[in-house]
């Protein structure tokens, strides 16, 4: 390889906690590591676990963005850690949990359980309109280019990215958050959901719904999967302001 | 209607529908805000008509006074005009209310997250509630006073209130207040309800963006240099402070002011 005398060594500083283990108050413990060509943080973070503290907690599954499992906040703000390269990072990189929600440990946080909560309280699933859903029967063809835009909004992974940059989140527990309003405007678009603006408005028509959201815009801005979230709240505020 | 479907009504009605004030007050904060934004445009207008002749500026005060009109002053009528925007103002205010950290513990929440995000609309979110803050005690104390010395108003009174009394130094913390307030009211506004949108989003809010710093730049330099107007005759009329001003021409005519 070219060149390891200017390989970077970077100092991560890690917020740890245990919830576990109360007594031990949250702190800052900084590792050094010499930066490997095409690093990422998830290689990073693995690394520090096997030959520096075997106790560092963190998520992750995929290692391609796909899971949604490894959200941490880096240097300030939220964003997948296994997306991320130390390249583009400063030498000190330091990482903490997603401050919205359930701390689990170190960079672990317990976002099923938010997105869980979440979804059964915006009723996220099809509503068809038969009481039971035959299932031998083909489903309905659905038009490619309508297929497509829900699909462009089913990309959500559900990492809390969004939530956890979202100021509003930060100041009211109980906002849904645009991975919320998302949700609701992927059900609006499929054909198979029975419901109408009547009924999202009751889901979704108050203050810790769209009504909510101050449009600090920051979800959309650092969305790792590049949702339309801005178009998707701004449309659903217009819909259901109009009930 | 089968039996299934009216059980499904039924149960439904038993819930209660949720409330549509959410909404409605939604709607209501970003059209007050809107009605104010458009409002200081105007009133920017009206101003620094000063810095074109002092004839126009009082040209514009008498018009608002129905001089024109009635072939005499009624300042009655500016004080009606005001008492409409003091009217929408604390409407816009109590609204807005609702959006300010609610205690210690969010205001610090939210700046900590400031900090770290360094994400521009959400600073922005924090200078509006700031500027917003001010401007309940800085907009309502040049309300007030507006309200109960209509006829106060022209090229003298103003620049004597202005320089005599002191309210540059208002005039001054408002003007960056309200610009700052309005414009990023106005940025927030359109990207909230979608408006410009149009086929790229993101490009459309770059554009919002440079827009709306590039009014609030000119808005503040237009505001600077009518409040220097102002101080300026205030200076050199200060030794016939309280005289009113009237044009050569009225007084060919013989009218008064
Ligand atoms: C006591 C005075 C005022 C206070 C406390 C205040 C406060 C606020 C706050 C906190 C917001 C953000 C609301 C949100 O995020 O949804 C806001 C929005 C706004 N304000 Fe004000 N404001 C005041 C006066 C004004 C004035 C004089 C103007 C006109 C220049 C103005 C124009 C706007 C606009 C256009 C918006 C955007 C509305 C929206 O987001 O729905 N405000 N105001
Ligand atoms: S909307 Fe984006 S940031 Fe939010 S949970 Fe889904 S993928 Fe993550
Ligand atoms: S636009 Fe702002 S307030 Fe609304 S959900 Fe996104 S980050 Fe939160
Ligand atoms: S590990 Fe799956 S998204 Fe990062």
């Amino acid at each position: 390889m070219n060149a390891p005398a200017t390989a970077r060594r970077l100092r991560v500083h890690v917020l740890r906690y245990n919830p576990a283990e109360p007594e031990v108050l949250p702190r800052t413990q900084t590792y050094e590591v010499d930066e490997a060509e095409g690093m990422t943080l998830f290689i990073l973070l693995s690394e520090l676990r096997e030959k520096h503290d075997p106790s560092l907690q963190f998520d992750f599954v995929c290692r391609a963005g796909v899971c949604g499992s490894c959200g941490m906040v880096i240097n300030g703000r939220p964003g997948l850690a296994c997306r991320t390269l130390t390249a583009e990072l400063p030498a000190d990189i330091t990482l903490a949990p997603l401050p919205t929600f359930e701390l689990i440990g170190d960079l672990s946080v317990n976002t099923g359980k938010w997105m869980r909560e979440m979804t059964e309280r915006l009723e996220a699933w099809v509503h068809t309109k038969e009481q039971e859903v035959d299932l031998r029967r083909h489903e309905e063809r659905m038009d490619p280019d309508l297929a497509d835009e829900v699909y462009e909004l089913d990309r959500c992974i559900e990492c809390g990215c969004c939530v956890a940059a979202c100021g509003t989140a930060h100041m009211r527990r109980d906002f849904v958050g645009a991975v919320g309003i998302n949700k609701v405007g992927r059900f609006r678009l499929d054909p198979r959901d029975a419901r109408g603006d009547e009924d999202f408005y009751e889901l979704l028509g108050n203050d810790d719904g769209v009504f909510g959201c101050m449009s600090l815009l920051a979800c959309n801005d650092l969305c790792p999967k590049e949702l339309p979230l801005q178009s998707q709240i701004a449309f659903l505020r217009r819909r259901l302001a109009r009930i | 209607m089968n039996s299934t479907h009216a059980g499904m009504l039924a149960a439904d009605a038993i819930r209660p529908r949720a409330s549509r004030w959410p909404a409605r007050l939604d709607v209501a904060q970003s059209v007050s805000g809107l009605l104010l934004a458009l409002f200081m445009w105007g009133h920017m207008v009206f101003v620094a008509s000063i810095l074109v002749s002092k004839d126009a500026m009082w040209t514009i005060t008498k018009l608002f006074e129905g001089y024109f009109v009635f072939g005499e002053s009624y300042p009655g009528i500016v004080s009606v005009i005001v008492a409409l925007v003091f009217g929408l103002f604390i409407l816009h205010a109590g609204l807005a209310l609702r959006k300010f950290p609610a205690n210690y513990r969010q205001y610090s929440l939210f700046g900590r997250h400031m900090r770290g995000m360094r994400h521009e609309d959400t600073t922005l979110w924090y200078w509006q509630v700031l500027t917003g803050f001010a401007l309940f005690f800085l907009a309502s104390a040049h309300l007030w006073w507006m309200l109960t010395h209509p006829g106060m108003i022209g090229p003298y009174a103003s620049a004597d209130r202005v320089w005599g009394d002191h309210f540059w130094i208002l005039y001054l913390l408002l003007l960056f207040a309200v610009e700052l307030h309005g414009g990023i009211g106005l940025y927030r506004l359109a990207v909230k309800w979608g408006v410009f949108e149009g086929k790229d989003p993101a490009a459309s809010r770059r554009r919002l963006r440079a827009a709306k710093w590039t009014i609030t730049v000119f808005l503040i330099a237009l505001g600077l240099a009518t409040l220097a107007a102002y101080v300026k005759i205030g200076i050199e009329h200060a030794p016939q402070r309280g005289e009113r001003y009237t044009p050569a021409w009225v007084q060919h005519e013989g009218g008064e002011s």
